[in-house]
């Protein structure tokens, strides 16, 4: 009989997948020498045909298993020789697709409506060409008011009516509007965009500012009060905030109150918190009687408040932006760098406001 | 408004410190601005006499003194050019920290000799900006004496920001009342006694319109001598600020800084009969003690004697009747001027006086006569003298009037429980006359000087006030639901939607001016009359923009200017059609400049063009959820983009936007490089989703899709989407989707045409199809494109 022990280790030795088929043709191919055998066995005694026959089985499951065996082996070096040769360089860099910026005043207005959104406030807009009564007389702010002169207003031409129109200086004519058009209870907030005609080191001709006003049949300063230092508390992220009311004057509110937050100045470096210092951030107070009249509000029954705050000066403060006009400069890499993620999208419940 | 913490105490009977003053005034509504105590910082500097100035041995620019300090001699070396032996000056020893700099000053060795101090400049003390030379004092200087009470720098001042409702506190006297007010001292009584007329006026008055100047007393005084106001007067006015004049002048202004009442003093002997407050006549001009000669109109009211106006009431007086040292008769003015009168004047003319300042926000009506006896006896007492009679037109106006304050109020106005009493207690210490009702209301007359008091709101401000906003319970806002409810309106959530689209897309939002040059405004189809601004800050800001495109493209420039070519910016804000509020229009503008893709290893770098902005476009409608299948898109551009390489997009009779290549003249107006693609749409005009949150039921075929492509030539100029529609028509249940994969002009095709080859998906529904269905649905499609369009299938 065939020594198959020569065929299995010829089959472990075989190199390629061709050696490998020639073998298996050899040995259990039709003509193979094991078919052979397997075919003489025929011609043995019954019992030389049992021996015999189990050898060969034996035999048969060995080369079999061998070649079962070597077949994987070869698919694995052939699968190694393969990565060997499909190395890349990992380290070669890719740009991302560019991602996009959320400018520092959308994203500041967004979190300003995150926050009073949980109290229950809507979002309010009107036009930014108004007329003077909206801006200034419905607002107790007759024409030969001081408070006019502060305002430093752009004017347009007069209309055909004689209606004079400026930019608003303010976002409080929306106020105006918003009562005119909307029985109490209102609780609302406008933020956009106001005008004055100053431009230096603090100052740019266009700014955003965010008016809110509440009016219904009960609310006092201690619900202004309330308001606001959860307001403040929640937009710069500090719980224990330092907030203070004080007297102040505006011809629309009465009382009036300037808010202003704890702040440190030590070493030169302005810093929001518990400081023992004070810092001016919006001015506010009990909607005057008079406005609520101009507006068709019976100030016998309802009452409410109303502030006013720039969003450059809380976006500046809160981020550590040091220029008002850059924000309007669209200098790329000014707007990278202080600019928001596409996705950040504030949220209370989701988390920190950035 | 500023004043001194010793003038404020000729005022207020107080203990209290400083610091307790100054946060009850911030308290109290008068925000403390300043607070400036020279004297703590200059402790250390003393007045010191150069005994000795011999040069340095080892340095030409140095001097070594020897400095007397009236204690010991000190060697100080010193560089300044003007030290000299036998001069006076400010001396500072060795361990003193130097206002200034903040640094310490140490003793030390300069170029071998010793210095133990130093002699000080206006500069290093923080009092002026001249630091070339050192301070050179008068000889009469006592050495050793403190700097600061030789200069009277002593007193500390404060800078009061008094809100122009309370004119009452433009003087004072109005401060300290409203602290004593609030508890922190007693109000000393004001010593207002008539000084006894001793001669008739020989100087009449009188008043043509009673609206201008209700009220005008006048006063002679002859035999009066100027000349320089006593110490105490004149460092008062140093001290807040002002140019001591003469006794004459600075009384006045005493009056109006002390006690908030403007005077004026004309020098008698330049007057020519009597003085008529009426309005100036077409003509007349007045040169004003500042030196400026003032034009005149019917608006304005002036005081004129026979010869010539002489003052402008409440504004500012004239030079030619000023007092100066020869004065020795004046007619003193104490009168009443229309506020709303007095601010036009002065806003007219320019004149921003203190005297006006006061006019324009209401004076006490009834301290003139209070206010003229006062002046008279400061005035007889400095220049000596004697006083007429008063004189006097037109009469105090009625300012009493009465408010009811509810018991309740304090509460529920200013969100402070305040028992009756104690508002009664408040609103008496601030001088209001006050009567209880059993039922607890009060009736309050407001003192003459608060003309801001018009109403119960007003009554609630002053009792909240004085007790404190700090005592105000904070209370938070009741919620009207359980549940936060959405703040934004579908519209303002729509914009949302789109910034943060565009954003993604990689564009970088930047916030633009909403005015433009006209020549910008021009280029984009705006710059109407109406829409240009009266008083606009520069020539390049004076008009209300019809687009956002050349914000953008200025932008860009800038961008560009600094190096960085390859910019994707956007914006979202207003334009502006006319002046009404529908007029403005909400728009998301893009613009691309330079390379969309920088060159890198993987991807060749390709310049932007008007497909990129394209796909921006639709993308900002798709964000707002409107079906972007149904956007046409004509090649009609607006004038500002290429003709050829631009789009409107509309639905139906409405515009939505446009996109493209911006026009290469319009590149060349604006100083800005190609390639520029930009596009702008308009949200107000995409309709709303249809509402409803159910979505149709999504039938969800278990058969595979087909895909089977065809290529056309077809016409050059035919537009692809003519070929799309065509395909689209076949059959719109079987086919999902068609992508057009390429086009292609050139080798194999004529001149005047190209092929387009696109991708048709097929989804059966209820079965396979089989070979001759898909064949037939394949003939269906190249007969309806040639139909439709002319094209060949390209073989």
């Amino acid at each position: 009989m065939e020594n198959f022990d020569e065929v299995v280790k010829e089959i472990a030795a075989a190199a390629s997948p061709e050696a490998l088929e020639a073998i298996r043709v050899q040995v259990l191919g039709r003509r193979g020498s094991l078919t052979l055998a397997m075919r003489e066995l025929g011609a043995l005694d019954p019992e030389q045909r049992r021996k015999a026959g189990a050898a060969l089985n034996v035999a048969k499951d060995r080369v079999t298993a061998a070649l079962t065996e070597a077949t994987a082996r070869l698919g694995r070096s052939a699968l190694e020789e393969r990565l060997a040769g499909e190395r890349a360089d990992v380290t070669l860099p890719l740009s991302f697709d560019a991602t996009g910026r959320i400018h520092p005043i959308s994203q500041t207005i967004d979190e300003i409506v995150a926050i009073f959104g949980e109290m229950g406030f809507a979002v309010a807009e009107g036009p930014h060409i108004e007329e003077d009564f909206y801006n200034f007389t419905a607002l107790n702010i007759p024409p030969e008011h001081p408070a006019r002169q502060e305002h430093d207003t752009f004017y347009l031409p007069d209309r055909p009516d004689g209606a004079r129109l400026a930019l608003r200086t303010h976002t409080s004519p929306v106020q105006i509007r918003t009562m005119q058009a909307q029985e109490p209870p209102i609780r609302i907030i406008v933020p956009g965009r106001t005008f004055r005609c100053d431009h230096d080191a603090t100052h740019s001709p266009m700014f955003h500012q965010v008016e809110g006003l509440v009016v219904d049949r009960t609310t006092q300063m201690g619900h202004l009060k309330g308001c606001l230092i959860e307001f403040l508390r929640a937009f710069f992220g500090l719980d224990d905030l330092p907030v203070r009311f004080r007297p102040s004057y505006f011809p629309f509110t009465e009382p009036s109150a300037e808010v202003d937050i704890g702040c440190s100045r030590k070493g030169g470096e302005l810093k929001i918190g518990a400081g023992g210092d004070w810092l001016e951030i919006l001015g506010s107070g009990m909607v005057h009687p008079q406005v609520l009249k101009n507006c068709g509000i019976d100030p016998a029954e309802y009452q409410g408040f109303a502030f006013g705050m720039g969003i450059e000066r809380v976006a500046m403060l809160k981020y550590g932006i040091p220029d008002v006009r850059a924000f309007y400069d669209s200098d790329l890499r000014w707007l990278r760098h202080y600019g928001f993620l596409p996705l950040d999208i504030p949220s209370l419940v989701r988390g920190p406001l950035s | 408004m500023k004043t001194t913490l010793s003038w404020l105490k000729t005022h207020l009977e107080t203990e209290a410190a400083l610091g307790a003053i100054v946060d009850r005034l911030v308290m109290l509504g008068h925000d403390v601005e300043g607070v400036e105590n020279r004297a703590e910082a200059l402790g250390p500097f003393t007045v010191a006499s150069v005994v000795s100035a011999e040069r340095h041995p080892n340095a030409d620019r140095l001097k070594v003194c020897l400095v007397d300090t009236g204690k010991t001699q000190v060697q100080v070396v010193c560089g300044a050019p003007n030290a000299h032996a036998g001069m006076k000056g400010v001396f500072a020893p060795a361990g003193t920290v130097i206002p200034r700099t903040g640094s310490l000053l140490r003793e030390t060795v300069i170029r071998g000799v010793a210095s133990r101090g130093m002699l000080c400049s206006a500069y290093e003390l923080g009092l002026g900006e001249d630091r070339e030379g050192i301070i050179e004092l008068p000889e009469d200087a006592p050495v050793g004496m403190p700097y600061a009470s030789y200069a009277r720098l002593g007193d500390t001042v404060l800078d009061i920001k008094v809100t122009p409702n309370r004119a009452d506190c433009l003087g004072v006297r109005g401060i300290a009342r409203d602290l004593a007010a609030s508890g922190l001292g007693c109000l000393k009584p004001l010593d207002a006694t008539p000084v006894q007329g001793c001669f008739r006026s020989p100087i009449g008055i009188h008043i043509e319109d009673h609206s201008a100047c209700p009220l005008f007393l006048g006063r002679h005084l002859r035999g009066v001598r100027n000349g320089p106001s006593p110490d105490w007067l004149r460092s008062r006015l140093e001290a807040i600020g002002l140019r001591p004049i003469s006794a004459l002048v600075d009384s006045t202004n005493f009056l109006t800084f002390d006690l908030n009442r403007p005077l004026h003093v004309f020098d008698a002997g330049r007057l020519t009969g009597d003085l008529t407050v009426r309005f100036a006549r077409p003509g007349e001009t007045l040169l004003a003690l500042n030196g400026q000669e003032y034009a005149l109109d019917t608006e304005m009211t002036a005081i004129a004697d026979k010869a010539a106006v002489r003052s402008l009431g409440g504004v500012i007086g004239g030079e030619a009747t000023g007092c100066t040292e020869a004065t020795t008769e004046v007619f003193i003015e104490a009168a009443l001027f229309d506020p709303v009168r007095t601010a036009a004047t002065g806003r007219k003319l320019n004149v921003a006086s203190d005297a006006r300042y006061r006019f324009e926000r209401g004076l006490d009506p009834a301290f003139v006569a209070d206010g003229i006896e006062i002046a008279t006896r400061l005035m007889l007492d400095l220049c000596g003298g004697e006083a007429s009679e008063i004189v006097t037109a037109g009469a105090v106006p009625n300012w009493r009037r009465r408010y009811v304050l509810r018991p309740e109020r304090p509460a529920t106005l200013g969100g402070l429980e305040m028992p009756p009493e104690k508002s009664a207690a408040i609103l008496t210490a601030l001088g209001f006359a006050v009567e209880s009702q059993p039922d607890g209301q009060l009736i309050a007359e407001p003192p003459s000087w608060r003309g801001d008091i018009l109403g119960e709101a007003d009554l609630v401000e002053e009792v909240v006030r004085v007790k404190g906003y700090d005592q105000i319970p904070a209370v938070s806002l009741p919620r009207e639901t359980a549940l936060s409810r959405p703040s934004l309106t579908p519209a303002q959530r729509r914009a949302e939607l789109v910034r943060r689209t565009l954003a993604a897309r990689g564009l970088v939002e930047a916030v633009t001016f909403s005015f433009i040059s006209t020549r910008e405004a021009e280029l984009f189809g705006g710059a109407k009359p109406e829409l240009r601004l009266v008083n606009p800050i520069s020539a390049d800001l004076d008009a209300m923009r019809p687009s956002l495109l050349p914000g953008l493209v200025s932008a860009a420039r800038r961008n560009a200017d600094r190096g960085f070519p390859d910019t994707a910016l956007f914006e979202l804000g207003p334009l502006y059609r006319d002046d009404t509020p529908a007029g403005q229009a909400l728009a998301a503008a893009g613009l691309r400049a330079g390379h969309i893709v920088p060159k890198q290893w993987r991807k060749k770098g390709r310049e932007v063009d008007l497909y990129d902005v394209k796909v921006d476009a639709l993308a900002a409608l798709a964000a707002m959820g409107a079906s972007v299948e149904s956007v046409q898109i004509s090649a009609d551009p607006p004038a500002w983009y290429h003709p050829g390489r631009a789009g409107t997009l509309r639905l139906g009779p409405k515009v939505l936007g446009a996109f493209g290549e911006l026009h290469p003249a319009v590149i060349d107006a604006l100083d800005a490089r190609s390639p520029l693609a930009g596009f702008e749409v308009f949200l107000d005009v995409v309709p709303e989703p249809r509402s409803g949150r159910a979505k149709p039921p999504v039938h969800l075929s278990v058969f595979q899709p087909i895909e089977r492509d065809f290529a056309f030539v077809v016409d050059d100029d035919l537009p692809a989407e003519t070929l799309l529609r065509a395909a689209r028509a076949v059959d719109r249940k079987l086919v999902t989707e068609i992508r057009l994969f390429d086009v292609y002009q050139g080798a194999g095709l004529s001149e005047a045409k190209k092929s387009l080859a696109i991708t048709v998906v097929l989804q059966p529904q209820e079965r396979t199809l089989t070979d001759a269905e898909i064949e037939s649905f394949s003939q269906r499609l190249i007969a309806q494109v040639e139909k439709d369009t002319g094209g060949q299938l390209r073989g």
